[in-house]
């Protein structure tokens, strides 16, 4: 929505301030500028010459002389231009003043200074100019040449400021109106803002009745069918129309919307669309059969020609504005090429309707076309508008002389929309609000909206233009809005004293992200949605649960459509990206939710499961990925053994190097090293390792307490045990032996070597452990640790295990 | 022998020792020296394996002659070995100068995402004020997302352009709000929380856009609480964030389950206000929208507005993160590139 200063001005005519000042004070009182621009900015000292007389250049063939009267004085101006004549008034701006912009429309910030000087030396004291070098375009300004110097009517006063006399010593301010502030979709609207966050005097158009003796309904007859759709529909009609350009203060007014001048008609139906908010249409009556307007819903594939020219469809919600044997128009949105207004058009039918505006909406939707029409019906209109909106069309219609207008308005209004009432509480908007602001007050800030006090009921009257003001909080708003926002008392809440806290769930995420980063991991962010190819690309097998997706209705596109239920994409997507950028060692973090649907077809929420996922290329292997998943776990909490299952059975990891990950019976996660397949579809050229941790599992066993240990008293023994294991042997089974046998006295037990060479017995491994054993009761004996060894000995011969000699 | 000749023949012993001592720089000849004279088979020790051949009364005064050409040759010993110590050490100090300008080996540490360190300081601001943080579903059902928070059904947030909808009933939740709905509908009140999370709406990806965003929502609900206190409390969290010389500004604004509302700009702290690119020339940035909870919504919770009262607030998180880390496009976020993120 954009208005222009001098538009305001019509309505309140006190206003007198800056642009900056404007703009800071409508945005406090709740109408938002967003910025402005002056249309004089880079002008300066342009005034109004006629030209008195015109030589060739001696010396130049593209070049003339003139002599222009300025008021004052006559001077000298060489200029190229061909336009001009002898006679001619012009813009000229003099020595030491400023134009906008070269005269091919571009834009100059600063502006361009002119000097006086000599053209192949003949003196020049000045410029002409085109409406392009004063910052505008012929686009606003239809009479100008195009190309050359703008020359006014000649009616102007020579010497006057040429500026002032093109209506370019406005601004123009581009607001952004909240989408419950319907009547400020106008400049009516936004002029009663204006007045009353400067205290002036509002001046609404005052409407007389208009029309001749004749009646409306011996022209026009008008029916709705839809009352839910159209809850009010107004016609009037003009005869004798005279079609010709509208007032130059109109086609200004519009120039603030970028709305260009056509004819009288057509500019008054857009500047009252603008300044009421109201869309309205203009019909030509003679097109319109029977006389007869019918608003009904389109039927199931209805075809219409739009006065664009354009076929479309249309379906049944559609409503259409009718004649006795045709539509003649889309309601609320556009105009039938069948009724439009020609330049030969003799009587005009107005149309001021008030369509629902969810319709609208939904079908401008539909339809694919949305008009500065259908974009404020869709908005929900306020009914009264409409009669305002078409009275206030006929008056000017009177007053520039465009027609006569008939007297009196068809009108179907089957449900009057009356003013509502709220109780005025003073106490609890100063309650809401935490201030203390006097009755007397309140009521003098709502009555600057028109917000009256009934006091005999104690309650304020919402005029129906104000749709958005339902209760007290409402009010309370439009009192804080007046009383300044700025001017509210800054307190803290008094009341019960609550903790803050992390719920323990975050607390474990914080503790992911120290590890990860702890070990070398960047933190990624991934997409939550992703292609459903990305199961082929991971070598999903068909059923598989992880196929199971919740889908997104209306995608941005295939891929983005489904809820990812695995995180390994997201993943290698991250890492291959790094790959492609030729990114070396990278690690890579990510904490993110996989949605995992109850049942299909969905009905409830899914389960969202946050995972832990770490992904790296270039140094480091599988072991170094097992490492950051023990950190984690002693991290939080988890101390018992951490137990691996090769037979993780994940497609997307290499089959000999992938393991699930079990705390306590529980599966918490897996690792492993992408499969050369995956990593080929990803496009990374290295082996890469990911690791999935579920976060959900690992809260069962996070624990953040932490106990005192008592530190040993007595001594240690350590003995090593340097073994021969046949190859497939797995060192967590020889361990789970030693762990068994070793009872409570083997302290801890490390793996500190493991070697396959030619001196070794063919199909066997070396392994070598160092076992330490220490009892918290007493000093061990040496013959106590010896039988716990051969016990544990004897339950490893039983794998093939045996001492190395 | 008598008792010149050995005496002789001892200080020929100590004259030459403490020459070739206090001649030699060598710690392995002083050892020989001293092996040599003091040792088992040295010539002091020769001196007294000797003595029988001194008469018996002589004997005493020799030894003594012995003990005291040893302790002497000790004594010369230790200080010549402690001087030589001293100078092999400094030598060997000397060799081992390095340059200490050359790089430092460093183990890697990751980082985190730049959303992870914007958010943790505003939880940890809030969390110092008594809010606690709580998490809700990212696909919630549209009653929650909207209806609950006073969005009517035919509103044009609700429209398929703005909403990613899974069924006509679920949603990808388009803000956090949900969650706090379903934290007033347990009733436990006061609530003082802060719900952080991912919130989606159908954008095309672009350099401000992204269907995919976090947002920070905040809610108070009590006895007496005023607009006042939702300008302290935002207030104080700003001046946290964005430091103490940072201004504030409440305009009023429009979103449904607040009333009244108001959009909080905090002065620029690039330009300090003199206008810039990330506040667009005008001094302001917007930061959060905010307002008293609307009555209305109380109701549909069962909490009675005429009891109490309460603020809500909500942000963007990667408009903050945008800012405060003068990043120019909110893809890079997304993108994972290790040079970004490192």
């Amino acid at each position: 929505m954009n208005t222009s200063l001098s538009w305001i001005k019509r309505y309140v005519p006190d206003l007198d301030v800056t642009a900056q000042e404007y703009t800071n004070a409508m945005t406090l009182s709740g109408t938002k500028v967003k910025r402005f621009k002056k249309l004089d900015e880079n002008l300066e000292s342009i005034f109004i010459g006629q030209i008195k007389k015109i030589k060739r250049h001696p010396d130049a063939d593209k070049l003339i002389v003139c002599q222009v009267n300025i008021g004052r004085e006559t001077i000298q101006i060489v200029t190229g231009a061909s336009n001009v004549k002898e006679g001619d008034k012009v813009p000229v701006v003099l020595d030491g003043g400023k134009v906008a912009g070269r005269h091919d429309g571009v834009l100059t910030s600063g502006g361009i200074k002119i000097k006086a000087e000599k053209l192949r030396g003949i003196e020049s004291n000045g410029m002409m100019c085109s409406i392009e070098e004063l910052g505008s375009s012929r686009k606003f300004y239809p009479e100008a040449f195009e190309p050359g110097i703008y020359i006014f009517p000649e009616n102007v006063q020579v010497g006057s400021n040429a500026i002032h006399v093109l209506g370019l010593n406005d601004v123009i301010f581009e607001y952004e109106i909240t989408s419950n502030r319907i009547d400020c979709y106008s400049v009516l609207g936004i002029a009663r803002e204006t007045a009353a966050t400067f205290c002036k005097k509002f001046r609404p158009p005052v409407v007389a009745k208009t029309g001749n003796s004749e009646k409306v309904s011996d022209y026009i007859h008008v029916t709705v069918e839809d009352v839910e759709l159209c809850s009010r529909y107004c016609a009037r009609v003009v005869k004798n129309v005279k079609i010709g350009p509208s007032p130059k203060w109109l086609q200004w007014c519009l120039r603030a919307n970028g709305i260009r001048p056509i004819n009288n008609l057509v500019d008054i139906t857009n500047y009252v669309m603008e300044e009421y908010g109201q869309p309205l249409h203009a019909y030509d009556l003679d097109t319109i059969s029977g006389h007869e307007i019918i608003v009904r819903r389109a039927k199931k594939d209805e075809k219409f020609v739009t006065l664009d020219g354009q076929e479309r469809q249309m379906n049944e919600n559609v409503l259409m504005i009718c004649d006795q044997k045709k539509a003649v128009g889309i309601a609320g949105i556009m105009g039938g090429k069948n009724s439009m207004i020609t330049d030969q058009v003799r009587t005009v039918l107005f149309e001021a309707a008030c369509f629902n505006g969810t319709n609208i909406r939904l079908s401008s939707k539909r339809i694919g076309l949305c008009t500065n029409a259908s974009w404020k019906f869709s908005k929900g209109l306020d009914p009264n508008n409409a009669e305002a909106a078409i009275d206030r069309i006929c008056q000017l219609m009177e007053e520039i002389s465009v027609g006569e207008v008939i007297g009196g308005m068809v009108d179907c209004y089957l449900v009057k929309r009356e003013p509502s009432r709220v109780v005025f509480e003073p106490d609890r908007i100063n309650k809401v609000l935490g201030t203390k602001i006097s009755n007397r007050q309140m009521l003098d800030y709502l009555k600057l909206v028109e917000l009256v006090y009934d006091e005999e009921k104690n309650e304020i009257v919402v005029p129906t233009f104000r749709q958005d003001i339902h209760r007290t909080e409402d009010l309370a708003e439009e009192v804080a809005r007046f009383y300044g926002y700025d001017n509210i008392p800054t307190t803290l809440p008094s009341g019960v004293v609550t903790t803050g806290k992390l719920p323990v769930e975050l607390r474990v995420e914080t503790k992911v992200k120290d590890v990860a980063e702890y070990c070398g991991f960047f933190q990624s962010m991934c997409y939550s949605f992703e292609s459903p190819k990305v199961f082929d690309k991971l070598r999903i097998p068909a059923g598989d649960p992880l196929r199971e997706t919740v889908t997104i209705m209306n995608p941005l596109g295939e891929d983005f459509s489904i809820m990812r239920t695995t995180s390994m994409n997201g993943m290698l997507t991250a890492l291959a990206t790094n790959y492609k950028r030729r990114n070396k060692n990278v690690r890579l973090y990510e904490l993110g939710n996989v949605y995992l649907p109850k049942q299909l077809p969905i009905r409830d929420l899914p389960e969202e499961r946050m995972k832990f996922t770490c992904g790296m290329y270039g140094k480091g292997d599988f072991y170094d990925m097992k490492g950051v998943i023990e950190i984690f776990f002693e991290q939080v909490g988890m101390n018992r053994r951490t137990k691996y299952d090769r037979n993780a059975g994940q497609h997307f990891f290499h089959p000999g190097r992938q393991a699930l990950v079990q705390y306590e019976d529980a599966i918490v996660g897996f690792l492993g090293e992408i499969h050369p397949e995956v990593a080929e579809a990803y496009g990374i050229g290295v082996r890469a390792y990911v690791a999935v941790i579920d976060l959900p599992t690992i809260l069962k066993f996070a624990n953040f307490n932490r106990k005192y240990e008592e530190i040993a008293h007595f001594p240690a023994v350590t003995r090593d045990l340097s073994l021969i294991v046949p190859k497939d042997i797995q060192a967590s089974q020889i361990e789970d032996i030693i762990f068994q046998k070793g009872g409570t006295i083997l302290e801890s037990l490390r793996l500190f070597d493991v070697y396959e060479n030619a001196q070794n017995q063919k199909g066997h491994k070396s392994i070598a452990y160092s076992a330490v054993f220490r009892s918290k009761e007493k000093t061990l004996e040496e013959q106590e640790v010896s039988e716990i060894i051969k016990e544990i000995l004897n339950g490893l011969a039983e794998l093939g295990i045996e001492l190395r000699q | 022998m008598n008792e010149n000749s050995m005496k002789e023949k001892i200080e020929g012993i100590v004259k030459k020792a403490l020459d070739s001592m206090n001649t030699t720089n060598s710690l392995d000849t002083l050892n020989e020296i001293r092996v040599a004279v003091l040792g088992k088979k040295g010539q002091l020790t020769a001196v007294l394996k000797g003595m029988k051949d001194v008469p018996l009364k002589e004997r005493p005064k020799v030894g003594q002659m012995v003990n005291d050409a040893r302790s002497s040759i000790a004594k010369t010993l230790k200080k010549v070995k402690e001087k030589l110590e001293r100078d092999q050490l400094e030598q060997k100090l000397a060799m081992e100068v390095i340059d200490v300008t050359l790089p430092a080996k460093k183990a890697q540490v990751g980082k985190r995402h730049p959303n992870s360190i914007t958010l943790e300081k505003v939880e940890q601001i809030f969390i110092g004020m008594g809010y606690e943080v709580i998490q809700g579903p990212e696909v919630e059902y549209a009653l929650y997302n909207f209806e609950k928070l006073n969005i009517p059904a035919n509103h044009p947030a609700k429209d398929e352009q703005d909403t990613f909808y899974i069924t006509k009933n679920i949603v990808l939740r388009t803000q956090t709000s949900p969650c706090q709905v379903r934290v007033m509908e347990q009733g436990k009140l006061p609530i003082r929380m802060l719900s952080p999370g991912r919130v989606f709406r159908s954008d095309e990806v672009d350099a401000t856009h992204s269907p995919s965003f976090h947002q920070v929502e905040g809610l108070v609900v009590d006895k007496h609480i005023t607009f006042a206190d939702l300008k302290g409390t935002l207030a104080q969290f700003a001046r946290e964030l964005f430091g103490p010389e940072i201004k504030i500004k409440f305009r009023p604004h429009y979103f449904p389950f607040t009333e009244p509302s108001a959009e909080m700009d905090v002065s620029c702290f690039k330009c300090t206000e003199k206008g810039c690119r990330f506040c667009q020339g005008s001094g302001w940035i917007e930061i959060l929208g905010c307002g008293m909870v609307h009555p209305h919504v109380f109701e549909m919770c069962n909490i009675d507005p005429e009891e109490y009262t309460g603020f809500a607030f909500g942000m963007g998180l990667e408009r903050i993160v945008l800012l405060k880390y003068e990043i120019d496009d909110m893809r890079l976020l997304y993108e994972n590139d290790y040079r970004f993120l490192k």
